[in-house]
């Protein structure tokens, strides 16, 4: 169990941010997004090889309108 | 109000009648003074009519959370719809109470749109949206030293202005009023001292409600303004896009063509001699 976008949600083992991303619709090479795993950034680069723990809590921001 | 916010400096603003009078932060040069705020615009179309009125090159996103409320494949297409009309990005950390969360979410904007420019907020009240200021000075000095350009909004107090300056801020946006307020600018004088105290450009941010309060953020010496809720939810955004456009060069040219001082009392414009003396 994770918390994805502050929604509980079960994982397999050996999911990554990459799978993660795929639960929200999102490709991996999506543009305009950033993740943050535990309150720390994940780089692009690291999505496909960082697995996620149990309780990991995965924030996935896009752009939206804003002043 | 008395000299100290009127004219001056006429080298600052001389090249204002050509179009070359281009303003230039951390190193990046932009043709347009003013900033536009992507918030609260009912559509993208409409948006995107009002990016290209104002002639703005720098527009601000937030950052939020992939599938809650309107759907992703929106979100993805704002992002689409703003390089397409040609504009720099400038993320903001709308939305943050902490240095902390301001830091991480700067971190991640520069993560998702692959720019180290942020539009930094770091917010201490939730009903007047007024920056928490130590709180703010802090995430600035932070995001300095991991290489962030950094434009704070900031409160109209000159000194914080400076102390944002000496952590390294490449520009400061005080506010004129509280954000979405549209109440102007309500302490004129502040902003010009602002003006004075800083040595970087000054973007008068949030409070403009109309043309004239962006005209008169020129005329007080700001180096360019930056708008959101006055154009996004004006009946007609295109139109106050193309307003506020016009204002910030009215403006510009009002400031470096140097305004008569004010005096209580009249100053006749038509001289006297020759006057006829009919009894």
């Amino acid at each position: 169990m994770i918390l994805l976008n502050g929604q509980h949600t079960e994982i397999g083992p050996g999911e990554t941010v990459a799978t993660a991303l795929g639960r929200l619709g999102l490709e991996v090479h999506a543009r305009g997004v950033a993740v943050a795993v535990d309150g720390e950034v994940v780089p692009r680069a690291a999505w496909e090889t960082f697995a996620l723990a149990q309780d990991a809590r995965v924030e996935v921001l896009t752009a939206m309108q804003g002043g | 109000m008395g000299d100290s916010l009127s004219g001056l400096p006429l080298a600052q603003a001389s090249g204002a009648e050509g179009e070359e009078d281009s303003l230039t932060i951390a190193g990046r040069t932009l043709r347009s003074r003013l900033l536009l705020g992507t918030g609260g615009f009912p559509s993208l179309e409409l948006m995107a009519d009002a990016i290209a009125a104002s002639g703005s090159e720098l527009v601000t996103v937030a950052l939020r959370r992939v599938g809650v409320g309107a759907d992703a494949g929106h979100r993805s297409s704002l992002i689409d719809v703003l390089a397409e009309a040609g504009v720099q990005l400038l993320p903001n950390t709308a939305g943050c109470f902490t240095a902390r969360d301001a830091v991480l979410t700067a971190k991640l904007a520069r993560e998702a749109f692959a720019t180290d420019w942020i539009k930094l907020e770091v917010i201490g009240d939730e009903d007047t949206l007024l920056p928490d200021a130590p709180e703010l000075l802090r995430a600035a000095e932070e995001l300095v030293d991991e290489g962030f350009v950094v434009l704070p909004y900031t409160t109209d107090d000159p000194v914080l202005a400076r102390r944002l300056v000496d952590v390294g801020c490449a520009a400061v946006m005080p506010l004129g009023s509280p954000i979405g307020s549209g109440m102007g600018i309500r302490n004129p004088y502040n902003i010009a001292l602002i003006r004075r105290a800083v040595d970087v450009p000054v973007v008068l941010d949030a409070g403009v409600g109309t043309a004239s309060d962006a005209a008169l953020a020129m005329e007080l010496g700001c180096d360019a303004v930056m708008a959101a809720s006055a154009i996004s939810r004006a009946q007609d955004p295109v139109a106050m896009a193309a307003a506020m456009r016009a204002a910030v060069r009215a403006g510009r040219l009002a400031r470096g063509a140097g305004r008569i001082p004010r005096r209580t009392y009249a100053t006749a414009s038509t001289p006297e001699q020759g006057l006829a003396e009919f009894t």
